[in-house]
């Protein structure tokens, strides 16, 4: 049995799959650099414990809509509610705080650090102990600090990187190194988490285990999931709901199948006969 | 054999100093990634303030006591060094996240120069001197192995044991810490580690007062040696040949590189020098930096860049 993931404060409590209200709602987003409009008036909305995908072709403008969400770019027009909160400007450590974790298409970890400061770094808004307590070691901190460890160790587990702990992930193959980012962003207990083009690069393999993480996060943990994509088949096999782009414009809003079947989405990734 | 221990010795000595300069410079690279020009203004900087208040402070309270005044001083020193490192995140790193290496680097020019000029006009440009009441008298030591003894300098013994224990505490704190692993994710990928959470503002401030500290230090060791003036400036500049040798991203490359740099610049003017008429101590670092540069571009520590074709 593969060890559950779950934070060490409280058990899971997610058996059944249960789709919650709108947790994260997106509202006429227009991005625009210089005269490049890379979004145009996109509004959709993520419901809590859904995994929900954006698609598209090349340059439809994918990556800038997570990027929004995240706070990198601050969209031309529109607002972003999340918890029934809304915002048109917020940077990414706000973002971070309120409980969303992303990873990134062209990974970002940090090279020269070991597979556990990585995901260690991800604890880094949860720990309550301040500078001084943690540089002598006082009682508390060397506590707080096993803790995190324990709930890293986890996460380790799940992602079934015992092996390469010690390692800097510089040198680790591409595909470790995706997990080694979703572990990451996992260690912030996020409620909804980010993934931008977790699947880019892999072999089948490597997206068969990917894919069996996405799943398990979302059920065992009950996290909210977005995700960008560009594999259409993995995409429709594990999201609950497909928001589609092109050319910065949304075309398809639905159901997987409803999406498949959606005449513009047809001729966005298979071309029109004219 | 005496005088070649003594020559290595005195290299030693030399070399730890180079070190604590070379410190700063890791401290900051490691966690910002900028590579600090004005590592030698903040030691011309912070030394020129330690020893001006040690000098204005019995004269404006009229404590005596000069360990009073200087630990005053130090203290105030410290402080003024903070408030350099939130200013400059403030003013200048704040805007300029994301930034190319390159465009950080000639902010830090701009940081050197202004703060060699202001440091000048606020404590004044004459040689200071900064006594912290080290002993200045020689030790004889291995005086049953040679006749005579080896002469060494309690002074340099004192400076040699505050700059490791200043190393083992930084250290320490990169590697144990949750806000030095916060630092080093920082010096690795900015925008990643926005991401998860870390603000980039405050462990900037941070690491450019734990830079500012270590000037501090290094400061007060030179300046108690040679008198604090404007010439401490450039051996700030004698340390970036320590740094290449090293490797920027090392702490201990910081302390080895130093000392290798120490030692083979006596070494070589003693024995090498006769030879070629003198005056390798002031090139011989530039040349072994260069060699490095050709053979190991990462330096001895520093970690193995390797990029995706």
């Amino acid at each position: 049995m593969k060890p559950a993931l779950y934070p060490l404060e409280k058990p899971p409590t997610m058996t059944t799959k249960k789709i919650g209200d709108v947790i994260l709602d997106v509202k006429n987003i227009s991005l625009r650099f210089g005269g490049v409009k890379a979004l145009t008036d996109i509004s959709f909305n993520v419901k809590e414990h859904e995994i929900r995908a954006i698609i598209g072709p090349n340059g439809a403008g994918k990556s800038s809509m997570l990027n929004c969400i995240n706070g990198v770019y601050t969209p031309s027009e529109g607002s972003i509610t999340f918890r029934g909160k809304t915002f048109d400007h917020m940077n990414s450590r706000q973002v971070a705080e309120m409980g969303v974790a992303r990873t990134f298409q062209n990974l970002a970890l940090f090279k020269g650090m070991s597979v556990i400061d990585n995901i260690m770094t991800g604890r880094n808004l949860k720990i309550k102990s301040n500078l001084l307590m943690q540089a002598l070691r006082i009682g508390p901190a060397e506590r707080e600090e096993i803790r995190h460890r324990e709930y890293v160790e986890h996460i380790i587990d799940f992602l079934e990187i015992q092996a390469y702990r010690k390692t800097p992930v510089g040198q680790l193959p591409y595909g470790l190194q995706k997990r080694v980012d979703l572990g990451r962003a996992l260690a912030m207990e996020p409620q909804v988490l980010l993934l931008d083009e977790p699947m880019a690069g892999m072999n089948v393999e490597e997206k068969q285990d990917m894919c069996r993480f996405i799943l398990d996060v979302n059920d065992e943990f009950g996290t909210t999931i977005v995700l960008i994509e560009h594999d259409m088949g993995v995409v429709m096999d594990i999201s609950d709901r497909v928001v589609v782009l092109d050319y910065g414009k949304k075309i398809g809003d639905g159901s997987p199948d409803e999406v498949r079947s959606n005449e513009d989405v047809i001729s966005a990734y298979l071309g029109t006969s004219h | 054999m005496a005088f070649f221990l003594e020559t290595l010795i005195g290299g030693l000595m030399a070399g730890m100093l180079y070190s604590l300069v070379a410190l700063g410079f890791v401290l900051i690279y490691k966690a910002s990634g900028v590579f600090n020009f004005a590592q030698g203004a903040m030691v011309l900087f912070a030394a020129l303030a330690m020893a001006r208040f040690a000098e204005w402070i019995p004269k404006w309270t009229g404590i005596s006591s000069p360990i009073v005044a200087n630990l005053a001083a130090f203290v105030i020193a410290g402080a003024i060094m903070f408030v350099v490192a939130w200013l400059i995140e403030k003013l200048v790193l704040r805007h300029l996240v994301n930034q190319e290496g390159a465009t950080l680097l000639m902010a830090t020019l701009g940081i050197t120069y202004f703060m060699e000029g202001l440091g000048q006009t606020l404590f004044g440009s004459d040689i200071y001197k900064i006594d912290v009441g080290m002993p200045k008298e020689p030790i004889f030591a291995l005086e049953s192995m040679f006749q005579g003894g080896i002469l060494i300098n309690k002074e340099d013994v004192i400076a040699a044991a505050i700059a490791a224990a200043l190393v083992a505490l930084l250290s320490v704190f990169f590697q144990k810490t949750s806000t030095g692993r916060a630092l080093r994710a920082v010096a690795d990928d900015h925008q990643a580690a926005q991401s998860i959470g870390i603000p980039l503002n405050r462990i900037w401030v941070i690491v450019w007062c734990v830079a500012g500290v270590v000037a501090l230090v290094a400061g007060m060791i030179w300046g108690s040696k040679l008198g604090v003036q404007f010439s401490l400036t450039t051996v700030a500049l004698r340390a970036l040949p320590v740094v290449i040798l090293g490797g920027l991203t090392s702490v201990p490359g910081a302390i080895i590189g130093g000392l290798i740099i120490g030692v083979g610049e006596k070494l070589s003017e003693v024995y090498l020098g006769p030879f070629v008429g003198g005056g390798i101590e002031i090139w011989f670092a530039y040349v072994l930096a260069l060699v490095f540069l050709l053979f190991r571009p990462q330096g001895l520590f520093g970690e193995k860049i390797i990029d995706r074709v």
